[in-house]
């Protein structure tokens, strides 16, 4: 089984558009409070959730279709957007000690897919 | 030093939820794993299938419904822990459903294991740790 050059392109928007929704999570998340209202009337929420639904289907479209073994490190890549968006949206520090981890789960994901040929 | 009158960080993170927000993480992890074994048994069944019909698939095939019924549970108590942690540590953490859905593939489904696959698991562990340990420190 070979992987189609337009499943792996699917599974790369997948995760770039997972890893923007975390965004909107995480900025909808602060603005949650005791009253309900700001749940059900969120829509930073809202639109991450829809973003994350929108990352699904496209994995569902992109996985149905390939090796997992290609795919997977594909999706990984969402970790590193991640860290550029937490910097950009949130301020987050980006420390030598967060590179180091998410270096290493890239290469292990790495691994595992060289093992899952 | 003058006092931070003007930060543009209002939020001012609690230490215990902060290690709260990466165990829910951690613990999420198993429930992304079980939820996307679920997924790829019902894409199998939508192998070349249209935006639509992927979407009409997901309410009709059991395995992809339970499996999207566990990705809400998920991204609730997601949404939670990203109250209160770095979303720089805690999304690079879902890496570890990777770990989940390896051991599971070997141990309940007999799926051949090399040394690869070991290798990846362990580094993937060591970056978790890396993340979960050091990543709140400067």
């Amino acid at each position: 089984m070979t992987t189609p050059v337009s499943s792996m392109v699917i599974v790369l928007v997948g995760s770039v558009i997972g890893s923007l929704g975390a965004i909107f999570l995480k900025s909808g998340a602060h603005a949650v409070n005791k009253n309900w209202t700001s749940i059900a009337f969120n829509w930073r929420l809202a639109l991450g959730i829809a973003t994350y639904l929108v990352s699904s289907v496209l994995f569902v479209k992109g996985m149905s279709n390939g090796e997992l073994s290609v795919l997977f490190p594909l999706v990984s890549l969402g970790y590193v957007c991640t860290l550029v968006w937490s910097r950009l949206f949130f301020h987050e520090v980006i420390t030598k000690v967060k590179l180091a981890g998410v270096g290493l789960i890239l290469v292990g994901i790495a691994f595992l897919s060289l093992g899952s040929r | 030093m003058t006092p931070a009158t003007s930060a543009p960080e209002v939020h001012v993170p609690d230490p215990a939820k902060r290690k709260l927000a990466i165990f829910i993480v951690l613990g999420c992890t198993l429930l992304v794993a079980i939820a996307q074994y679920l997924i790829k048994l019902g894409a199998n069944r939508l192998s070349h299938a249209g935006l639509l019909a992927t979407l009409i698939g997901i309410l009709t095939i059991p395995q992809l419904f339970f499996g999207y019924c566990l990705y809400g549970v998920f991204t609730v108590m997601f949404i939670y822990a990203l109250r209160h942690g770095e979303l720089s540590i805690l999304y690079p953490l879902i890496a570890l459903s990777y770990v989940w859905v390896t051991i599971t593939a070997v141990l309940a489904f007999h799926e051949t294991t090399n040394p690869f696959k070991i290798v990846g698991v362990l580094v993937i562990i060591l970056g978790v740790a890396v993340l979960g340990w050091g990543g709140g420190s400067k």
